[in-house]
């Protein structure tokens, strides 16, 4: 039986990390993830773990730390959000490129400009290529769970990539609610110890990391990257399993709710989720057959099994709490579609940018969702739009 | 601390090997190889690049000259990525996760681009946060990777890709940072300017001290291009000594702020003979251009006055 607390989600993160206890933190101060590492610097001042906690003057120099840490063979962590990782943006690929578990607490915010502090994911998707495995939380609880699977994921010998766990910047993050926390020994005992085949602390076994890598070779180790990726689902449902194990809490790669019978489904991420399910326990009650699907793992992206989740829907609806600015859609739409498509799924599906900057979503807005859903056309016109946006949509 | 080349030489094998691809000509290498023979041969070290000359002809996958471990990650970040690495090893070797009868030294190497200007935050700040580390900057005063473009480390009036003598422009018009001093003003333990001079003791042993000095160190090393400067491959040790009799590159230490100039020329030879070598200051020589020659002198003699306050100052009773 855990610990039951109230806990912020920032706070929730910062003891998950406190009980991960890692060598080495690294990380700058930004809104709204800032509290993670001044409550991480407050147990190490404490004692109250063993962790060298590197206050870098950047976030570029708080990833180059990671990355020069983690390949000197430590469990090294972070914690950032918005410009922040925008100005790690270099670095982050070079993270995964080396293949490093670098596991980074990504506090999601509007990227500038013009200069926000508020929710939205394009922080997140502004990385969704750069090769991380990319968790997301609908709330306190589950990114206190993501946490704690993290490690474990991103070091498995057939992954090695690095792992950001999101949520989302202030309505999670600062928002105090009830959560069940591990026991200490547990949680050292699931995530385990950090063992790194090769590091350049090895002083054995010397390496060399980080070279130049012409045309003969760079090819293949993208592949292997993206290999990696792959083979990351399968290691993210067995940690999940073993988790659940632990508490009885189960997580997959997407959670469905209340999509067996479900006609109309919205697709979405993070808190979002909390929103859509209140919106379709509403319409259930009035006889609409409403559902959500809330992805969990938005990298490696699994296309194919939310196809297959989606397949008796009558209409769906994609989420997306950034713009891609693209003028075609925001990109969990895009996957989202990519992967029913591959199915030859052509259940009609429209796009929604919401959110952006903060702008609050409520369950009436995603009702909004839900009774455009009712009236889709099957070749739906316009399938990018906008929730919440004033003046013309 | 006796030191005699031939015995350091002989008893301590170089730990850059050969096969890398830098020039023939280039003082970098010279320079990284005599820095690393100041290393115990009993300990261990990790070796942070930025991007440039010496990363990019050194560890070509799957190749490498360094036979300590090695780390590269960009341009502007070495000393960022080693205070990771450090601190990995602070950690570590405290939880005993780490053999106890082991050292490990931290060395990072940045060309003047690296160092002086796309990566001064990131120095700064591995030494400010006082990790045990040497940062090295091999001063070639340019962007000499990417084909010779200017620098904040670039003298003035030298004839860049970026800042070429045209007829109008006569080269570079600002003078060059003083990255030592700035990094004197951080208050490290041990800050020192040298370059490969004769047998190479200034070098050898300023190195020494950086690397067994506890805390931040920080080696500002004048390292000629032979393609950027413009002089034969075989003058390298003579530019060198130019630079070091002219006072163009004064070598000296600062120990816990302590101005310590270690080689004083018995003659100060004009800066001419120092520019005369290089093709990067020939439209210096033409007629109607001596202004040049003596704002330049007058720049170099200014700092050499400086540096010689500073001595005096910080050595007082």
């Amino acid at each position: 039986m855990g610990i039951r607390e109230r806990l912020s989600g920032n706070e929730a993160v910062a003891t998950a990390m406190k009980q991960i206890n890692p060598d080495v933190v690294a990380a700058f101060p930004i809104t709204p993830s800032t509290e993670i590492p001044q409550y991480f610097s407050t147990f190490v001042s404490n004692g109250q773990v063993d962790t060298n906690f590197v206050a870098v003057e950047s976030e570029h120099s708080a990833m180059s730390a990671c990355i020069g840490s983690e390949s000197a063979g430590a469990r090294t962590m972070t914690a950032t959000s918005a410009n922040g990782l925008s100005l790690m943006w270099e670095m982050i690929y070079i993270a995964s490129s080396l293949r490093l578990p670098i596991v980074m607490s990504l506090v999601n915010r509007a990227v500038s400009g013009p200069l926000n502090i508020h929710n939205d994911h394009s922080d997140a998707m502004g990385a969704r290529d750069s090769g991380w495995i990319q968790l997301f939380s609908e709330n306190n609880q589950e990114a206190y769970d993501n946490t704690i699977m993290a490690n474990r994921i991103a070091e498995h010998k057939d992954v090695l990539l690095p792992l950001m766990v999101c949520q989302d910047g202030f309505i999670t993050s600062h928002s105090i609610e009830n959560i069940e926390l591990i026991e200490d020994d547990k949680v050292k005992e699931f995530v385990g110890k950090y063992t790194p085949e090769h590091y350049l602390l090895d002083s054995e076994n010397p390496m060399a990391v980080g070279p130049l890598d012409l045309q003969a070779y760079l090819f293949e180790h993208k592949a292997q990257q993206a290999i990696a990726m792959k083979n990351a689902k399968k290691v993210i449902l067995e940690v999940a399993e073993e988790f659940e194990k632990m508490t009885g809490r189960k997580y997959g790669l997407f959670e469905e709710y209340k999509l067996e019978d479900a006609e109309y489904v919205i697709v979405c991420m993070n808190s979002t989720a909390g929103t859509a399910k209140a919106a379709a326990d509403e319409l259930r009650a009035n006889g609409v057959k409403a559902g959500v699907l809330k992805v969990r793992v938005f990298r490696p992206f699994p296309g194919e099994e939310i196809a297959k989740a989606l397949s008796k829907a009558k209409a769906v609806a994609v989420l997306d709490k950034a713009d891609s600015l693209n003028g075609q859609g925001g990109a969990l739409y895009e996957d989202v579609v990519s992967g029913m498509y591959n199915e030859k799924l052509t259940i009609p599906t429209i796009n929604y940018v919401y959110g952006i900057g903060g702008r609050d979503t409520t369950v009436n807005d995603i009702k909004s969702v839900y009774s455009d859903l009712e009236k889709l056309e099957s070749k739906p016109e316009n399938p990018y739009r906008y929730l919440g946006l004033r003046g013309d949509k | 601390m006796a030191y005699n080349l031939q015995e350091v030489m002989a008893n301590k094998p170089s730990r850059l090997t050969s096969g890398h691809r830098m020039c023939a000509g280039c003082g970098a290498p010279s320079v990284a190889r005599m820095i690393l023979r100041a290393l115990k041969p009993e300990d261990h070290a990790v070796i942070a690049n930025a991007t440039g000359c010496m990363e990019v002809s050194t560890f070509i996958y799957p190749y490498t000259a360094w036979k300590d471990s090695f780390i590269h990650t960009a341009f502007e970040c070495a000393g960022a990525t080693l205070s990771g690495a450090e601190a990995a090893y602070q950690s570590m070797k405290k939880q005993g996760k780490l053999p106890q009868d082991k050292d490990t030294k931290f060395i990072a190497f940045g060309g003047d681009g690296g160092t002086y200007d796309i990566g001064l935050q990131s120095l700064s700040g591995a030494m400010e946060r006082g990790h045990d580390m040497v940062y090295v900057c091999y001063d070639n005063g340019a962007y000499m990777n990417t084909g010779i473009q200017r620098s904040s480390a670039t003298p003035r009036f030298a004839d860049t890709t970026t800042s070429p003598a045209g007829s109008v422009v006569p080269g570079k018009m600002q003078n060059r940072k003083d990255l030592t001093l700035i990094m004197a003003n951080h208050h490290l333990p041990y800050v020192a300017q040298t370059l490969a001079m004769t047998n190479f003791k200034d070098l050898y042993e300023k190195s020494e001290k950086a690397i067994y000095t506890e805390g931040p160190a920080f080696l500002n090393v004048l390292a000629p291009c032979p393609r950027g400067w413009g002089y034969n491959t075989e003058d390298l040790m003579v530019i060198n000594k130019l630079a070091a009799d002219t006072c163009y590159w004064p070598l000296y230490e600062v120990v816990n702020g302590k101005y310590h100039i270690t080689y004083k020329p018995a003659k100060k030879l004009p800066i001419e003979e120092f520019l005369k070598p290089q093709k990067r200051f020939k439209h210096m020589f033409k007629p109607g251009n001596e202004w040049m020659i003596q704002e330049f002198q007058a720049e170099v003699d200014r700092r050499w006055q400086e540096l010689l306050e500073l001595e005096e100052m910080t050595n007082k009773e």
